[in-house]
């Protein structure tokens, strides 16, 4: 932003036709002033009115609903925080929180390690192909999770499926992917894996090229070896783009639902909810259950639980990074 | 933002350091992630056109056998508006990815290049409401459906995804760092409009990111699942994903047909996307938050 400013600066004397208009009251420091600004209540609204019909007003009349005893068949009864209480005591809830952190987890510091490491490959210079190895690397990115969850669910089959084929190979028993509880975890984290590693390998890379030459060469010339400058130059660098994929998703990764919902074919999240997720449970409740008051107040609580989830995410990326700012 | 200003400006910052050796570590690498990035399709193939009982023996057959056509007339029997289908989801991602790209760029160019009052108000806004989760809103937005008439029918898709907070902001960035200030000054100034300006300066620029944006509203709207899948009912109306699905739930396990199903619905983004692959990774790079 700060050259844009420069250039703007330096451009204000030239500009003959508004030479009395203050330059600090600017609702808009980038705007092009020669243009009528009120245009822009036009240019935006269809933007706007549209959000608000089918997308503030939907969340606002949610909040609202969480207040009452709401189904799809006309009972509307309200009950004040009633549905709260009782969430907070329903060991469903906590389960699907459990397992949603816990795919959260088992995909996301996978995903960042292999991405960082990825677009550290892609960003040597002597690499050939590399227009071919990024187009691959968005591949995974553009299918479908239903139809890729109709392929892992397959590959992680007890009896035939390639991955337990393979275990047992290796001398080992075959694992119940569906079954377990970790086992299936990690079958739908691999999914999240698999799907968003290539695609934030090119965030990565695109932030690894803008980092200027010099600031390697000089660390070359200290003696850094290639390590050492991946960690003291490329990785603090990198410190904007990680929270960012982080936050994006951890609220990408809270929602979870589309893989355990194909894996397990129903709102379940499997025959004891093993792999339940909060979503997952949002929808159980709004369209199995019908009880659409007590689902919006679980809609409330992913969106506290993201809100904060992603607050610790900015604040911790910001101390491990380290000189603030 | 402040980095893809200067990349522009300043095309030697993103020289890349020349003394870096590339060793046969990193093409193993790549060579892996190639292969476990498009296995999946193979793999669907590879089923599809065997059986589920050439499958599922030890060990299983890994290349493609001579059972694909026969696989995919069981998917036409199980459903056989699979071809509205797979129309429906064209139909619904052209209108929306066209809708989408329209309404954002010209939001985009306000937010971008026009003072107006509550502008950065509203700037804050748009940004608040990408981090709403979208689940949020969606019985609310289910029980409007119901009272627009929209249940089972495409309108359901469509209306509610006209505009996106993330498609105005994706714009808004992009026109600021590919449209320069002093070109809209000067011809503003020999008296051309704003939207003149809009339309004759702004929009040719920006047309290559609109692109990328349409494609990926196009895919977004493609392999959504969840929301066709509450709000279709008849087979007529099915988007691919919903068609899939269904015939997954109508059979016992049938692994071929499920597979033949998913491939018939991955194909047309896997030749879609031979085509525009290299634009739409550029337009996430250009995307990317940088330093």
């Amino acid at each position: 932003m700060s050259q844009t400013a420069v250039s703007r600066k330096t451009n204000k004397p030239a500009s003959p036709w508004k030479p009395a208009k203050p330059p600090k009251k600017l609702n808009n420091p980038n705007a092009v002033l020669s243009l009528n600004g009120k245009w822009g209540y036009l240019f935006t609204a269809p933007f706007f009115v549209m959000f608000l019909i089918f997308g503030l007003a939907p969340i606002i009349y949610s909040v609202y609903i969480a207040f009452f005893n709401w189904d799809a068949l006309g009972t509307q009864e309200f009950i004040g925080i009633q549905n709260f209480v009782e969430l907070v005591a329903d060991d469903r809830f906590w389960n699907a929180l459990l397992n949603t952190i816990d795919i959260w987890l088992l995909s996301t510091i996978p995903m960042l390690i292999l991405s960082i490491g990825l677009a550290a490959i892609l960003h040597n210079p002597h690499l050939r192909g590399s227009t071919f190895w990024r187009t691959i690397l968005l591949v995974p990115n553009i299918t479908s999770v239903l139809a890729i969850a109709i392929v892992f669910g397959q590959l992680f089959g007890r009896d035939f499926g390639m991955v337990n084929l393979i275990i047992g190979a290796l001398g080992f028993e075959h694992v119940d992917f569906i079954q377990g509880t970790t086992s299936s975890h990690i079958a739908i984290a691999t999914m999240i894996v698999w799907r968003w590693t290539g695609y934030n390998a090119l965030i990565f890379l695109a932030a690894m090229l803008a980092i200027p030459g010099e600031l390697y060469e000089s660390a070359a010339l200290d003696g850094a070896n290639k390590w050492k400058q991946f960690i003291y130059v490329t990785l603090p660098s990198l410190r904007n783009t990680i929270t960012f994929v982080l936050i994006v998703g951890t609220i990408g990764g809270l929602q979870v639902f589309a893989e355990p919902l194909i894996l397990g074919g129903s709102y379940n999240g499997g025959d004891s909810g093993q792999f339940s997720t909060l979503t997952l449970f949002l929808f159980d409740q709004a369209f199995v259950a019908y009880k659409w008051g007590y689902a919006a107040a679980v809609g409330i609580m992913i969106t506290v639980i993201v809100a904060i989830v992603s607050l610790i995410n900015f604040v911790i990326t910001r101390r491990l990074a380290g000189d603030g700012k | 933002m402040s980095a893809l200003v200067k990349e522009q400006t300043k095309p030697t910052l993103n020289k890349r350091p020349k003394w870096q050796k590339m060793g046969p570590f990193g093409y193993i690498v790549l060579a892996l992630v190639t292969f476990l990035s498009l296995f999946p399709f193979y793999w669907m193939f590879i089923v599809a056109s065997n059986g589920t009982d050439e499958i599922s023996k030890i060990p299983p057959t890994l290349l493609p056998g001579p059972r694909f056509f026969t696989v995919v007339s069981h998917v036409y029997e199980a459903l056989p508006q699979f071809n509205q289908a797979l129309l429906n989801t064209v139909y619904v991602g052209t209108i929306v990815a066209v809708a989408q790209v329209f309404f954002s760029a010209i939001a985009g160019f306000a937010f971008a290049k026009l003072n107006f009052r509550g502008q950065k108000f509203m700037v804050l806004f748009v940004i608040l409401t990408m981090m709403l989760p979208s689940q949020l809103g969606i019985i609310p937005l289910y029980m409007l459906m119901g009272n627009l008439g929209f249940i089972d029918s495409l309108n359901a898709l469509i209306i509610p995804a006209l505009v996106t907070a993330f498609g105005v902001f994706w714009m808004r960035q992009v026109i600021d760092a590919q449209v320069p200030n002093e070109l809209l000054e000067s011809a503003s100034i020999d008296g051309a409009g704003v939207f003149r300006v809009y339309w004759s300066l702004v929009l040719p620029i920006i047309a290559q990111s609109s692109f990328v944006l349409g494609l990926f509203s196009f895919l977004a709207t493609w392999n959504d699942f969840l929301w066709p899948l509450l709000v279709l009912q008849t087979p007529e109306h099915f988007t691919a994903q919903v068609a899939v699905n269904q015939l997954k739930s109508s059979y016992a396990i049938d692994y071929a047909l499920n597979m033949g199903g998913a491939f018939l619905s991955t194909a047309p983004l896997i030749v879609l996307f031979i085509f525009v692959g290299r634009r739409l990774v550029r337009g996430v790079m250009d995307g990317a938050v940088k330093g």
